[in-house]
């Protein structure tokens, strides 16, 4: 037994493995782009930012595939829900590590652990009966950018929380003794040493949590309405591009289903621009190995 | 216990749970596609079905009334589901049979006090040319227009039934799935949008805060659908190709019989006996 | 003085609301699904479902959820321990082919989940010819939680003291056996905790798994039969499902019971292996 598992043998292995692990991304991106063959050579990629709206299987027409407005609904609902996490999952991680008492404390990293593990479609749920009937008592019609952006806020709270709490003890570790050396309280040693010190991870953990929010399905197809038009304020509906192909994945064929895989690719290639623009800042790493 | 006799056991017990080939060569596998207002009827019927037959296996999945349609023609399921009739173009080389008949009712909050809709007025709601209650005799706020997504059968017997076409639509908000829409109008007294008859008399059964509108008069409801005087009728469908293979003809005959008349009931839609 | 202790104390008051508001929102989700779900015995568990949900208990759906989950960590355990040992052994030489594997990583980490869906569908369900199957939903699932898991992975042998290494080659020990033998054993606090993780993340996956393994509700036989998840079960309660709202709130209330139970578990093995092992 010994001879088959030796050194070669697993470094073979492990090879492998790896070579498995990343030739998935590029399987994936060859599939998309193999399913959207027939929107491509029917529908053309200008057409998606040109047509008058989205509306694929009109009879008559050869259909209808204008995916700005979804693409606004995605950026507005994704960029409002980050603002609402960031303040909120950065003073999340700095209260646990710092400010919460030994008992409150392990409540606290029990409760967003499990909160980061709650179902979309639970979430979703409590987002469907309770938020968006009180959104409609303000205004609106309740399904609404807001209603998406609180709840997928809620969901990518515990992402940045927990990202940015490894980031920041890591940093702590090393520098609480300094700072304590230096008199420096609580509020000036987190915000003024190890916040800026542990930036560079804070951020990676942000646009993960930023490709979460973008990458969800269930929880906008839910609460945000489902209209493909521009959203001019919170309180109108949106519909995502995620959505979109959640809706209509089930029964369309041809072009129309090439269409929501061509999505699916735009969807994965911007996430890909958006890791690679976020490789070329210099030294940003996962780890925290950070200088100011 | 080293690493080597985990992994033994752990692919051994692995092994148990691969596809045992006797089983699936003795089972009539069976798979409908398609509408998701009759899925879970259908799944009820294919589970008194396999307890009386135990050499079935009938796998139901959704995907909506179009994907129900195109699978049965394209041969890629046994049997497609669709909540709306076929067009002409689409009956070439199928058969349909009638399951059950049902309808498709505008649905407002019980708060609501209007109690009627005519066709003229259910037409200049969904064009955007009545937006507030007012307009027709209720309270002065303003409607939430909800819509059906498009591909489901209830948006295009909609725009089919108040005769306009699908882009002419102007609506505040889009729902999937009935319960969602559902869901939208109890939260907000004053929404209004379209679903099942049967699914919404279901509804106000149970004590949920919704009504169902008359049509033109005609009060929406199963017994309404049932005598034929209700308007807005809609089959529910099985689609099989025009040749059925045995095992196919078997549960469709049992479908189609009066065995399954109390779950068709019981789903508040109308059997056809 | 005064501005800083104004600074001081703020602070103070913002961290304190933060973090009592994020609990709160835990607090209220976790309640309104249990306060929904009203009591319910085992028995929900562990029997059939009725009426195509809405009675009766969720068996199948969680045999089902069970079998994908279990295909999803057989499939993944293995690519993830090699490619976090690849990355560990052979990262620090070729920085640039590390950093090209690292972004890939990374990409799939960032991924929406819809289109690992749309990507399921294509190459297991159709491609492989695999249909709607437990197989293709664990599959796919395997490929969502890699990136994760390799991460935790390297993050625990990473973790184990340098001079294990060292220690090994006075003694003279190979490579392999110092992975099989030293490595593996001081690290499975985390690795554990990583394939837990990786469990959980796959429990609440819906939109993945919408059109890999489908909407079937019978009891599977076989990883080729269709079977629905906890959370599509959820789903199609909820959405679907006249009357379906209490049973959908039960069966969030289990998940939620499974993920306490799953985190507890993860937690427990990283403080309690990590206090023996590391003491040797």
């Amino acid at each position: 037994m010994y001879r088959l598992i030796n050194d070669r043998s697993i470094a073979v292995a492990s090879t492998l493995a790896i070579g498995v692990a990343s030739v998935v991304v590029v399987l994936i991106m060859l599939f998309l782009g193999k399913e959207s063959l027939p929107a491509i050579s029917e529908i053309g990629l200008g057409r998606l930012f040109s047509d008058s709206s989205w509306n694929p299987e009109s009879q008559g027409d050869e259909g209808l595939f204008y995916i700005v407005p979804m693409l606004a609904g995605t950026l507005a609902v994704s960029t409002l829900a980050l603002a609402i996490a960031l303040p909120l999952g950065l003073l999340t991680a700095v209260y646990t590590e710092f400010y919460a008492p030994r008992g409150f404390r392990f409540i606290m990293e029990r409760a967003v652990e499990l909160l980061a593990g709650i179902p979309s479609v639970v979430l979703g749920m409590w987002g469907l009966l309770i938020l968006v009937p009180k959104i409609q008592q303000i205004d609106g019609h309740g399904a609404s950018v807001l209603a998406g952006a609180l709840v997928l806020g809620i969901m990518i709270i515990p992402t940045i929380a927990l990202s940015s709490r490894s980031a920041i003890q890591s940093v702590a570790e090393k520098h609480r003794m300094q700072t304590t050396a230096l008199g420096l309280g609580r509020s000036c040693s987190v915000l003024d040493v190890f916040i800026p010190l542990s930036r560079k991870s804070i951020g990676v953990g942000i646009i993960l949590a930023g490709a979460r929010a973008i990458g969800e399905t269930m929880v906008v197809v839910m609460v945000c309405g489902n209209m493909s038009v521009f959203p001019q304020s919170v309180f109108d509906p949106v519909r995502t591009l995620t959505a979109t192909i959640a809706l209509e994945m089930g029964y369309s064929y041809g072009a129309h289903r090439g269409s929501l895989f061509l999505i699916g690719l735009l969807l994965m290639l911007s996430v890909l621009t958006a890791l690679l623009l976020s490789k070329l800042i210099p030294g940003s790493s996962l780890r925290g190995e950070d200088t100011i | 216990m080293s690493i080597k006799t985990f992994l033994f056991t752990f692919v051994v017990t692995l092994c148990c749970l691969l596809p045992s080939q006797e089983a699936n060569a003795a089972d009539k596998r069976l798979s409908l596609s398609g509408s998701s207002t009759i899925a879970p009827l259908i799944s009820e019927i294919a589970r008194r079905f396999e307890a009386e037959h135990k050499d079935f296996r009938i796998d139901v999945q959704t995907g909506g009334s179009s994907r129900g349609i195109a699978d049965a023609r394209r041969g890629l399921s046994d049997i497609g589901m669709s909540s709306r009739a076929l067009h002409d173009e689409e009956k070439a080389g199928v058969k349909t049979h009638i399951l059950a008949m049902d309808g498709i009712a505008f649905v407002v909050h019980a708060k609501n006090p209007i109690k009627n809709l005519s066709a003229a007025q259910a037409r200049q709601i969904y064009t955007g040319q009545i937006s507030n209650w007012k307009q027709l005799g209720g309270e002065d706020a303003e409607m939430t227009i909800i819509d059906r997504a498009k591909g489901r059968s209830e948006q295009e017997l909609m725009t089919k039934f108040l005769g306009i076409k699908s882009p002419e639509v102007k609506a505040n908000l889009t729902c999937g799935e009935n319960q969602q829409c559902l869901k939208l109008v109890t939260g907000n007294a004053h929404a209004i949008t379209y679903l099942s008859v049967g699914t919404s008399e279901y509804e106000v059964n149970r004590g949920t805060p919704i009504r169902l509108l008359d049509f033109e008069g005609i009060p929406a409801s199963v017994a309404t659908v049932k005598d034929q005087s209700f308007p807005l009728v809609r089959p529910l469908v099985l689609i099989t190709p025009e040749r059925l293979p045995e095992e196919v003809e078997e549960f469709l005959n049992y479908s189609l019989s009066n065995k399954v008349d109390d779950l068709i009931k019981g789903q508040a839609f109308v059997s056809t006996h | 003085m005064d501005r800083y202790v104004f600074r001081e104390g703020s602070f103070t008051v913002i961290t304190w609301l933060s973090g009592i508001a994020v609990f709160a929102i835990f607090a209220l989700l976790v309640f309104d699904v249990f306060y929904h779900s009203g009591l319910f015995s085992l028995e929900f568990l562990f029997s059939d479902v009725k009426g195509a949900g809405r009675e009766g208990g969720i068996l199948p759906v969680i045999i089902s959820t069970s079998l994908i989950v279990l295909t999803c960590s057989v499939v993944s355990l293995p690519i993830a321990l090699g490619s976090a040992y690849f990355l560990f052994y052979f990262s620090r030489q070729n920085t640039r082919i590390s950093a090209l594997l690292r972004v890939s990583l990374d990409v799939l980490a960032s991924t929406p989940s819809i289109v690992f869906g749309l990507f399921g569908s294509a190459f297991f369900c159709l491609y492989l010819d695999l249909g709607f199957s437990i197989l293709s939903g664990g599959l796919t699932l395997a490929c969502m939680i890699l990136p994760a898991v390799i991460r935790m992975c390297e993050e625990g042998l990473s973790a184990t003291p340098e001079e294990y290494g060292l220690q090994a080659a006075a003694l003279g020990m190979s490579k392999t056996a110092l992975f099989f033998h030293v490595l593996l054993p001081a690290a499975l606090p985390t690795l554990s905790a990583a394939v837990l993780l990786g469990i959980g993340r796959a429990l609440s996956e819906t939109a993945a798994l919408l059109f890999t393994s489908g909407y079937v509700l019978r009891m599977p036989e076989s990883l080729m039969d269709s079977g629905r998840s906890l959370s599509i079960h959820i789903y199609d309660l909820a959405m679907n499902i006249p009357g379906g709202d209490q049973n959908a709130y039960r069966t969030a209330a289990v998940l939620l019971g499974m993920l306490f139970v799953i985190n507890s578990v993860a937690l427990a093995s990283m403080n309690f292996c990590a206090g023996r092992v590391i003491r040797k």
